[in-house]
């Protein structure tokens, strides 16, 4: 049993009248229940929920002041390498594009973690592009095992893996899997992905289920919205992290509502999502998955993000470079471009402003020696 | 009225523990320990940053006693080494274990718990566990050497009260140890309730750490604490379903 299952049948609802058959009362029926079903979850990202939001955002609101209290966990971002294999049409790091790749020694690596950790994060989320000669697991294992002595808790955005890969990466120290899936509809996924590994769409989306078969304590999944129809991304989204929060309790899963940022290349993406649908579709998920974290990323601008830190998101980059060494080296080619750049005291003062606690450390890697 | 409770060897005059998870900001922490009256906060090791200003440790006044708790725990193993990391960190033999396996409802994990109690008394902690109500699993943590058992009123966060009432009941008649109610409590009048029927102390987070005034509200579970508490000693008298007379069956023989 695999989520692809569920994806076959998913695939099959007649989406052009589905989202039409709801109506508020439907909403309304979702927001007085415990456990929301997947009709529960199509009500609350159907047009009709439009004209909801104010009541779907004080039940999300309320869900998750009571889940995690009045706080915000920090993390933020660190690229070690930008080698990559892949042509994706919406990524700056895709093999068609001539710029000088680079990736961290282990000089440049400590120089970059003790900048970082110096600003206060104790979490930090490391991303490669994929490259099995460039960065292969050896690599980003040895850069985990000195990124340990900076920070109490290491996750991985890096391309798909084995068990026995992610279960090594644990071992090195790391606690947290990111892997977004970019596009659930698969004609366009194979539309999006060109050349690489990444074609694989299967490989791809099993890949969150390997992390929690190897044991990750949180593994963090999402949807490039955009790419294709958001309602039927985000619906796929929230099913596929139920599906995950079902078969393995015993890990934390997580959910982020990334929007396609401009990037080195042309591509436009089909799909418009407005500030309106990133809100319902974040409070879609909350209410769907009370106890998920959502991760809200620094691609949102910053007036924005200053009103979502009070509708279910529970997790906040700060401080962010999608560069190679973007803390202590200049010249590099971001990833995507961010919108939101504010510092991590600026961050701090606006979730203080906001009635919220920032929190910068959440755990500590137990793996290794024995205290 | 002298009504000590006494835990690992400390005598306490407040019965009501409280938690440091959910506030707003760390500066609330004081003022809530004034206001509660408490003198037993509990904290997770997971927060806990000696290298940060904003370290939570900095906000705990030094009279308080520390309960270092387990939050994050899967297995006992894991429960074991942040108790010893807690203690290493110089945070007392104090702990409660918290080994959630079960990140949906957040319910804990009694075999897993009864397991590392097991270790951690050993190794002379004042163990606090974190349970599921059951009668079996209390009397067995009590066996591994627990100082007190902490059964849960409802989900962790739910504020939905005793839900587990006929539980907890058991678990005072039956067991030999202070029992601690934690989890669940919304109310006041829950905190008072669960104090009425024999509990030794409740643990209160989320209740007053997301109420709107969290002063006024830690100020009024003292007051229910307390009050629950001098209902028992008074001794309630029995629930009955109608009035009764005072004696119908014997009556005549006045």
């Amino acid at each position: 049993m695999s989520f692809y299952e569920t994806v076959l049948r998913l695939e099959q609802l007649p989406y052009e009248t589905l989202w039409k058959q709801y109506g508020t009362e439907d909403v309304k029926r979702a927001l007085l229940k415990e456990r929301l079903d997947e009709h529960d979850l199509q009500a609350l990202l159907s047009p009709a929920a439009a004209s909801c939001l104010e009541e779907m955002a004080q039940r999300a609101q309320q869900l998750t002041r009571s889940h995690f209290g009045h706080v915000m966990q920090l993390f933020t971002p660190m690229y070690l390498a930008d080698f990559c294999v892949n042509h994706c049409t919406y990524c700056s790091f895709s093999s068609i594009y001539d710029f000088p790749r680079k990736k961290l020694g282990p000089e440049e690596l400590r120089q970059e973690a003790s900048v970082i950790a110096a600003s206060g994060f104790r979490h930090l989320l490391v991303l490669t592009g994929e490259s099995r000669k460039e960065s292969p697991t050896s690599y980003v294992k040895d850069c985990v095992k000195i990124l340990r002595e900076y920070f109490s808790s290491v996750s991985i955005e890096v391309n798909p893996l084995s068990i026995e890969e992610y279960r090594d990466l644990m071992e090195a120290g790391v606690d947290g899997l990111t892997l977004y899936q970019e596009v659930y509809h698969q004609e366009t996924y194979r539309k999006l992905h060109i050349k690489g590994p990444k074609r694989v769409y299967r490989n791809r989306l099993d890949a969150p289920e390997r992390g929690c078969q190897a044991g990750f304590r949180s593994v963090n999944i999402g949807a490039l919205l955009g790419m294709y129809d958001w309602r039927q991304e985000a619906f796929f989204t929230a099913m596929h992290a139920r599906y995950l929060q079902d078969k393995y309790p015993e890990c934390e899963i997580g959910l982020s509502a990334p929007r396609f940022r401009p990037y080195l290349g042309e591509f436009n993406p089909d799909s418009e999502v407005t500030d309106r649908a990133l809100v319902q579709i974040i409070l879609a998920y909350r209410l769907f998955l009370p106890r998920a974290g959502i991760t809200l990323s620094t691609r949102e601008p910053a007036t924005l993000r200053d009103h979502l830190v009070h509708l279910g998101i529970t997790k906040m980059s700060a401080g962010v470079s999608t560069e190679v060494g973007g803390h202590t080296q200049t010249g590099g080619t971001p990833q995507f471009e961010i919108s939101d750049s504010r510092n991590v005291q600026e961050i701090t003062d606006m979730l203080i402003a906001n009635n919220l606690q920032p929190v910068f450390k959440d755990w500590d890697i137990l793996t290794g020696d024995p205290a | 009225m002298s009504d000590p409770f006494v835990l690992g060897g400390i005598s306490l005059t407040s019965r009501l523990f409280i938690g440091t998870g959910k506030y707003s900001r760390n500066t609330l922490i004081p003022e809530v320990v004034a206001s509660s009256g408490s003198q037993v906060i509990t904290v997770a090791l997971r927060r806990v940053d000696p290298q940060s200003q904003e370290n939570i440790m900095n906000h705990i006044p030094s009279q308080m006693t520390l309960l270092p708790n387990t939050s994050g725990a899967r297995t006992a193993e894991e429960a074991v080494r942040i108790a010893r990391l807690a203690k290493a960190a110089g945070l007392g033999n104090w702990v409660k274990i918290e080994v959630i396996s079960d990140q949906k409802y957040l319910l804990p994990d009694n075999s897993e718990t009864i397991r590392a109690t097991e270790i951690l008394a050993a190794e002379g902690f004042v163990v606090l566990p974190y349970m599921s109500p059951d009668l079996s699993a209390a009397l067995r943590m009590k066996a591994a050497g627990a100082a007190a058992i902490m059964p849960l009123g409802a989900p962790i966060g739910s504020n939905r009260g005793l839900k587990t009432k006929e539980m907890l009941r058991i678990l005072i008649s039956e067991v030999d140890l202070p029992i601690i109610v934690d989890a669940g409590i919304g109310r006041p009048s829950e905190a008072a309730e669960a104090m009425e029927m024999g509990a030794s102390a409740v643990l209160l987070n989320t209740a007053i750490a997301t109420a709107r005034d969290p002063l006024l509200m830690a100020e009024a579970f003292r007051e229910a604490v307390s009050s629950g508490r001098k209902a028992y000693l008074a001794g309630l008298g029995p629930v009955e379903e109608a009035a009764v007379h005072s004696s119908p069956l014997t009556g005549f023989l006045n």
